[in-house]
C-alpha cells in the first residue's frame, strides 16, 4: 500500500480512454462501476471537449456481484455496437471489474461482432496511465496495421507518420499543428497522426509511410518499435522540444527522408535563440532552476534550461520509473542526481531543500512552489484546465522554443525590475506587502495564504522548520528588512539554518553576511 | 468537520477521481489522501493490515492535527472484502486517546457521490454519547451545511425559543452532540438514509417536512421543528416572517429570467426532487423529466405530491436513454454532471452542473435566491453572448 496525496498518472484505463478519445471511429466498453464513469469530466471540463469520451461503462452495482457481471457485460458491448456503429472497439476492465475476473477479451469473442474488438489487458495494480496508452495504442497497431508494399521513392515526396499525441495530453494539440507545418517545409507528406484524429482504417495504412516520427516516446515508442518490425519502417526519435533539439530533429529526419534541410533552418526561424542572447536576457544567467515531469519533457526542458537559456539545472526528475534511465543518463551529463519518484511528497522535500530560483514542473509542481514562494512554469502533464489555452500554443519546433523562452521568463523577476524594486522598496507601490504583480497579486503578504490553506501542509518537511531558540538581534532583523522582499524568505533560511549548524543562539549583522558568504555561490 | 481526515483505502483510479472530481485538480490535500492498494497487497504477499497500519502511522506523523480519521473504503476494497470496521477499531486501539480511527463505504459501486456524506455521518452515530433519559427535548440537524447557513438556522430556532440545537455533523470531533428518545432531528438533504436509521435505533424522531430549499420549503422545515417543540404560531410568524418575505422579494428578481422555462435533471447530486419543486411552485419553472439516482420515497413523501403531475420522473441512471429524451425534449436548461454538461453545450443545450449545488451555500431563506441564481445565470450568459458566438 502506498500512501498518496497526489498522484502523477491515472490507472492504465485512463491511458486507454485517452487513446481512444483521441480517435474516431473507435468505441471502448469498459468493465466497470458506476463510480469510474468521473473520468469522462477529465475530457469534458479539463480539456473542454464539446463529445462525451466514446466509451461505455457496464456500470455493474454490488447485487450483481457473484451472479451476472459476465452477462451485463455482454449487453453493455452488444448495445454499444447497435448504437455507435463503431470501426472497431476495444474492450476491457478497470481496477474493481479486473478483481471480479469475468474476462472481457473472451465474453466480446463470443459475441462474434463483424468488426475487430481488441480485448485489452490493463493490469491496474501494477501499471499506470502512460503505460495504458502506450499498450492500447500498441494492441491497436498490432491488430489493425497492415504490411503493405511502399512505391517506389522516385517520382513522389516522403511521407512519415507521427505517432503518440493523444488527447488530454500536454499540447498536444498544437505540437502536431506545428510539427506537420515543419515535415511539410521539409517536403515530407504525413501519412497518418495517431492516435489524435486517426480511425480505425487509418491505422490499418500506417505502413504506406516510408518512416515514423515519435513525438511522445511514453505513447508512440512501443508502437514505433513494433512497426520497425512489421513494417520495416525506421524511427525518428528525437523529441524536438528546444530550439537545439528541433534542429537535431529536422537532420534526422532529412537524413531519413532524403531531402535538404538548409532551407528550413535558414534565416532566423525560431527568435528563441535571439532573445536569449540578447543583454536583457542576462539576468537569466546561472539562475538555479528544478525540473520535474514526464520524463520526455523533463529531458528536454532540462536540455533548453541549460544550453539554451543558460540556467544552471540543480535539480532534475520523472515520476513515469520506465523512463529512468534515460532521465538518469540526462542527469549525469549535467553532473547531477536525478529523482525517479512518483511520491509527490518527495519531490515537495527536494524543492524546499534545494531552494531553486524557477521550477518547471507539472500543475503539481506548480502547487509545491507557490507554497514556497518560487516561481514555477508548467511545462508537463499532469495537466489543468489552464493548460489547454485558446491560443496555438505548441511546445515543440521552432515556436514551440518561442513558447518556452515567454513562459519560462514571465514567472521570473526582471533584472532590470529586480534593481528598480530595491530602489524603490519604500514607495508606496512598491513596498513589501503589495508584493510582485506578477506573482499572483499580493503574494508577498502571510495572512492571504493562510486563508487558501487553512490546513498545514502535510509534507512541508524537515527543511522548512525553523528552530524557535534562534533570536535575532535588533540590528540582524532591519538589515534583513533592507534585502529585496523576493529573496529574504531564503536569505532568513539560510541565516537560521547557517546559525542552527554552527550552534549560534543569536544572529547578528555580522551572523547575516557569514552566511551570505558560506551559501554563495 | 475541521479536524476530520478522510484516508480512502483504494484503488490509483480512487486517488485519480479525488484529484479530478472538480474538473481543474482540485487541491483537497489538506483533508483526503488515497491508500492505494497494489499488487502485493492483493497477492498476499504482504499483509493488507499491517500495510493499511504502515499508512496510517505515516499519516498521523506528518500530521498530528488529525483528531478523527475516516478509512474510506471504496469498490476494490470492497471487493477483496477488506475488514476495515476491525482496521478501525485495532488503529483507534493503537492511536488512543489522540485520535479516533472509524470508517465507513465510498464505493462507486453502490452508490453516487453524495451517499459518502450519508455514510460518513451514519459511521459518526454510534459515536454519539448516550443523552439522559430525562433530558430536555432537543433538536438535531442532520446534514452538512456551510457554517453560515447553520449559524442562520440556529438563530431562528433560538429566536423562536429553541434553545438545544446541534448538528451533525459537528464542527469538532469534541463537540458531537448527545442521542437519544428526546431527540428529534430535521434533515437538510434529502439522500441521507441511513443516517436517519442510525438515529431512530437510537431512539431520536425525524420531524417530516420539506427540504429547506426556497422560501416554502424553508418554511415548512422550521415549521415542522416549530411544531414539535410547542412554538406557538404568532411567535412562530414573527420569528419567519422577515426572512421568508427577504427570500420573497429576492426571489421575484429571478422569476422574471426563469419562469415558464423548462427544466430536465440528470440524475446526479440526489437533490434532484426538492430542487424541483423549488423551481416549479417558487419561480414558475415547468420541470419535464427529474432523474435521481435513487429516490429515498420515505423522505420525499411531503416533496413528491409537489411535483406538477406531467414531470416525468425517473430513477436510477441509464445515461445514454437519457440523453436521447433530453435531445427529443429540448428543455431550456438542463442539469448534469461534468461529464455530460460541454457535451451538451456543444449540441446547443444550456446546462446547469450539479455540482455546484452540493458546495456551494443554497439551504435557507438567505440563499434562496442564491440558489435560483445558480439556475438563471447559464441562461443568462447564452443571452448576454452575441449569437456571432454560437459553437
Amino acid at each position: 500500500m502506498q500512501l498518496t496525496v497526489w498522484t502523477y498518472e491515472g490507472p492504465p484505463h485512463v491511458g486507454a480512454m485517452r487513446v481512444a478519445t483521441a480517435m474516431e471511429g473507435l468505441h471502448y466498453v469498459l468493465h466497470a462501476p458506476q463510480g469510474d464513469t468521473y473520468a469522462d469530466l477529465l475530457f469534458t471540463m479539463i480539456e473542454r471537449r464539446g463529445k462525451r469520451p466514446p466509451v461505455t461503462y457496464t456500470t455493474f452495482q454490488a447485487r450483481d456481484l457473484g451472479t451476472d457481471t459476465a452477462e451485463l457485460f455482454k449487453s453493455a458491448v452488444s448495445d454499444a455496437y447497435a448504437r455507435f456503429q463503431p470501426q472497431a472497439m476495444i474492450v476491457g476492465a478497470s481496477c474493481t471489474a479486473e478483481l471480479i475476473q469475468d474476462d472481457p477479451s473472451g465474453l466480446a469473442k463470443a459475441l462474434d461482432l463483424p468488426i475487430p474488438v481488441i480485448p485489452l489487458d490493463l493490469p491496474s495494480y501494477q501499471k499506470k496511465e502512460n503505460w495504458g496508452a502506450s499498450e492500447t495504442f500498441h494492441q491497436l497497431v498490432r491488430r489493425l496495421a497492415q504490411p503493405v508494399e511502399r512505391a517506389p521513392r522516385e517520382g513522389r515526396r516522403p511521407s512519415c507518420n507521427i505517432l503518440g499525441p493523444t488527447a488530454l495530453g500536454f499540447r498536444h494539440r498544437d505540437d502536431v499543428i506545428e510539427i506537420t507545418r515543419l515535415l511539410g517545409r521539409l517536403g515530407v507528406d504525413v501519412n497518418v497522426t495517431a492516435p489524435l484524429g486517426a480511425t480505425p482504417a487509418d491505422l490499418a495504412r500506417l505502413g504506406q509511410a516510408d518512416f515514423n516520427v515519435v513525438l511522445y516516446p511514453e505513447i508512440g515508442g512501443s508502437a514505433a518499435t513494433l512497426l520497425e518490425r512489421v513494417c520495416s519502417q525506421p524511427s525518428v526519435r528525437t523529441v524536438p522540444i528546444g530550439y537545439g533539439a528541433t534542429i537535431d530533429f529536422i537532420h534526422e529526419v532529412a537524413a531519413l527522408a532524403g531531402v535538404d534541410p538548409s532551407s528550413v533552418q535558414a534565416g532566423s526561424p525560431s527568435r528563441m535563440p535571439w532573445w536569449s542572447r540578447s543583454v536583457d536576457s542576462t539576468y537569466l544567467t546561472g539562475k538555479r532552476v528544478f525540473v520535474f515531469g514526464d520524463a520526455t519533457h523533463v529531458i528536454a526542458a532540462a536540455r533548453v534550461a541549460s544550453e539554451e537559456m543558460g540556467f544552471e539545472v540543480v535539480g532534475m526528475g520523472c515520476y513515469n520509473r520506465e523512463f529512468a534511465r534515460e532521465v538518469r543518463a540526462a542527469a549525469e551529463k549535467l553532473g547531477i542526481q536525478a529523482l525517479i519518484t512518483d511520491d509527490y511528497l518527495a519531490v515537495e522535500d527536494a524543492i524546499a531543500a534545494l531552494q531553486p530560483e524557477l521550477v518547471l514542473g507539472s500543475q503539481m509542481e506548480r502547487h509545491i512552489a507557490k507554497r514556497l514562494r518560487i516561481p514555477c512554469a508548467v511545462i508537463s502533464a499532469p495537466s489543468h484546465v489552464q493548460d489547454f489555452p485558446a491560443r496555438y500554443s505548441p511546445q515543440m519546433g521552432f515556436e514551440g522554443a518561442n513558447v518556452l523562452f515567454d513562459t519560462w521568463v514571465h514567472p521570473l523577476v526582471m533584472g532590470l525590475e529586480e534593481h528598480l524594486l530595491h530602489m524603490f522598496r519604500d514607495d508606496f507601490e512598491f513596498n513589501d506587502e503589495a508584493g510582485a504583480s506578477h506573482l499572483g497579486g499580493h503574494a508577498a503578504s502571510v495572512a492571504p495564504q493562510a486563508v487558501s490553506e487553512p490546513v498545514p501542509a502535510m509534507a512541508v518537511g524537515e527543511t522548512q522548520v525553523v528552530t524557535t531558540d534562534l533570536a535575532w538581534a535588533a540590528e540582524a532583523e532591519a538589515e534583513l528588512k533592507k534585502i529585496p522582499f523576493f529573496v529574504r524568505g531564503k536569505a532568513r533560511r539560510n541565516t537560521e539554518r547557517f546559525a542552527a549548524e554552527h550552534g549560534l543562539a543569536t544572529i547578528s549583522v555580522e551572523t547575516l553576511y557569514d552566511a551570505k558568504s558560506h551559501y554563495s555561490r | 468537520m475541521q479536524d476530520a481526515f478522510f484516508l480512502v483505502v483504494g484503488s490509483r483510479t480512487c486517488a485519480h477521481l479525488i484529484q479530478s472530481a472538480a474538473g481543474v485538480m482540485i487541491f483537497a490535500e489538506p483533508r483526503f489522501a488515497t491508500a492505494i492498494i497494489e499488487e502485493r497487497d492483493l497477492a498476499g504477499l504482504a499483509d493488507a493490515n499491517e500495510e493499511l497500519d504502515r499508512v496510517v502511522d505515516r499519516l498521523l506523523e506528518r500530521r498530528p492535527d488529525i483528531k478523527l480519521l475516516f478509512l474510506v473504503g471504496s469498490c476494490p476494497s470492497e471487493v477483496i472484502k477488506l475488514d476495515l470496521s476491525r482496521a478501525a477499531a485495532r488503529l483507534t486501539a493503537k492511536h488512543n486517546p489522540g485520535v479516533r480511527v472509524l470508517n465507513y463505504s465510498g464505493s462507486g459501486i453502490e452508490t453516487t457521490f453524495t451517499q459518502g456524506e450519508d455514510a460518513c455521518l451514519a459511521a459518526l452515530v454510534p459515536q454519539m454519547a448516550e443523552a439522559a433519559p430525562g433530558a430536555a427535548q432537543s433538536l438535531l440537524i442532520v446534514g452538512a451545511l456551510p457554517d453560515v447557513v447553520e449559524d442562520q438556522f440556529r438563530r431562528l430556532f433560538s429566536a423562536m425559543g429553541i434553545d438545544r440545537v446541534e448538528a451533525l455533523p459537528a464542527r469538532k470531533l469534541v463537540d458531537l452532540p448527545a442521542v437519544g428518545p428526546n431527540t428529534r432531528f430535521l434533515l437538510a438533504q434529502p439522500f441521507l438514509g441511513d443516517t436517519a436509521r442510525a438515529l431512530e435505533d437510537r431512539g431520536a424522531i425525524r420531524l417530516e417536512a420539506l427540504f429547506p430549499f426556497g422560501a416554502e420549503g424553508t418554511t415548512d422545515w422550521l415549521a415542522s421543528a416549530a411544531k414539535a417543540f410547542g412554538v406557538s404560531d404568532s411567535l412562530f410568524q414573527q420569528v419567519v416572517t422577515p426572512g421568508r418575505d427577504r427570500a420573497i422579494r429576492a426571489l421575484d428578481r429571478v422569476r422574471a429570467e426563469l419562469a415558464g422555462k423548462s427544466i430536465f435533471f440528470f440524475p446526479d447530486s440526489q437533490l434532484e426532487v426538492p430542487l424541483a419543486r423549488f423551481l416549479s411552485r417558487e419561480l414558475g419553472m415547468i420541470p419535464l423529466e427529474v432523474g435521481t439516482p435513487y429516490l429515498h420515497r420515505p423522505h420525499l413523501s411531503r416533496e413528491l405530491p409537489l411535483l406538477p403531475s406531467s414531470t416525468r420522473l425517473s430513477e436510477g441512471q441509464d445515461v445514454d436513454r437519457q440523453l436521447d429524451r433530453c435531445r427529443e425534449a429540448r428543455p431550456d436548461i438542463s442539469v448534469c454532471g461534468l461529464g455530460l454538461a460541454n457535451p451538451l453545450e456543444m449540441e446547443g443545450l444550456t446546462t446547469k452542473w450539479s455540482i455546484e449545488l452540493v458546495f456551494s451555500p443554497v439551504h435557507g431563506f438567505e440563499q434562496a435566491a442564491d440558489l435560483a441564481e445558480l439556475f438563471a445565470r447559464p441562461l443568462n450568459r447564452r443571452h448576454r453572448l452575441s449569437p456571432r458566438m454560437a459553437v
